[in-house]
């Protein structure tokens, strides 16, 4: 039981109504959300979803004294991510239903049940059972309390601590750009000359974009 | 004060679970990427709260790069999608088996 204390598991121990409350509503949202998402048919409304789960993440992040972060997952996030998301959905046209009766593994959905709740359950029982090295010093800096609030804080310890993964990580923004554009450019065709890429999606040769299954019969042994 | 943290534990679990049930029972390629960023949020969630937990800034500094991480994640991941569908016209996982022995 100490565990569980140390876990805070006692219910409103030093919290007010409000806080509970919150943290109620949010929850509501994020699991409606992330049910929503696996359930939809529809990779719009999925996508949609999304954006409920990420909002109520962000007034968790508020809840927990996060605020820069709150801002961060509402704008990197529900901002940026889900409209590419979006974007991509759009752009290739996938935005009809799923057949969702349909299973094509046989036993992939009850096992695949089965494995996540076992997952789960050993999830939480250690994280209830476990013994946490709760009370460790900071390495980085304290969370609460210092001048300028948790904004501060986290610029204080990207721009010192962390500073050479700050930087590393806009060597890896530049590379992922680099690849998306690689990855989605089209060779532009030279007049006179067969296309280049667009020969690989265009085997038969007749300038129709080569329909699905054509090029790939499956040969029974 | 918040409430304690097991809460926010516990609901970044479940969460992380109907993430994890969700990749492997979809077979639409960007259901299954948002499936992942479900993921990653959860993950986000318990940072956050062990950074309130053991007051230490670095969970939250940490966040800060994992936001960065799965930006670029979808960023490729998306070009992927986009570019295996010009070549199959399809986004569905199951129809991926060019590699298939």
């Amino acid at each position: 039981m100490t565990a569980l204390a140390a876990l805070g598991l006692p219910v409103l121990g030093t919290a007010t109504t409000v806080d509970a409350l919150t943290f109620a509503i949010a929850a509501v949202i994020i699991l409606s959300g992330a049910i929503g998402v696996v359930v939809s048919r529809n990779p719009v409304h999925a996508a949609l979803m999304l954006v409920m789960t990420l909002f109520g993440v962000a007034v968790l992040f508020v809840e927990q004294q996060a605020n820069f972060l709150a801002a961060v997952q509402v704008i990197v996030y529900a901002g940026a991510i889900v409209v590419l998301f979006l974007f991509v959905i759009m752009f290739l046209g996938v935005d009809r239903q799923e057949n969702m009766a349909e299973e094509p593994l046989r036993l992939q959905r009850p096992l695949a049940v089965g494995l996540v709740a076992l997952g789960l359950a050993g999830l939480l029982f250690l994280g209830i059972g476990a013994h946490w090295s709760l009370g460790t010093k900071s390495v980085a800096g304290a969370a609460q309390g210092q001048n300028g609030g948790d904004v501060a804080a986290l610029g204080r310890s990207v721009f010192t601590t962390y500073l050479f993964a700050f930087e590393a990580t806009s060597a890896l923004l530049i590379i992922a750009v680099v690849g998306a554009v690689v990855l989605a450019r089209r060779t532009p065709t030279v007049p006179g000359e067969p296309a280049g890429v667009e020969a690989d999606a265009d085997a038969t040769g007749d300038g129709e974009p080569t329909p699905i299954g054509s090029d790939q019969q499956d040969v029974t042994p | 004060m918040s409430l304690g943290g097991g809460w926010y534990l516990g609901l970044a679990a479940v969460v992380f679970s109907i993430g994890a049930l969700g990749l492997l029972v979809r077979r639409n390629v960007l259901v299954m990427f948002m499936c992942v960023e479900l993921m990653l949020n959860a993950a986000n969630l318990t940072f956050v709260t062990f950074a309130r937990m053991l007051n230490d800034i670095g969970g939250q500094a940490l966040v800060f790069f994992t936001l960065v991480v799965a930006a670029a994640e979808v960023v490729v991941g998306l070009g992927i999608v986009v570019a295996i569908f010009r070549r199959r016209r399809t986004s569905t996982a199951d129809d991926l088996h060019i590699m298939r022995g």
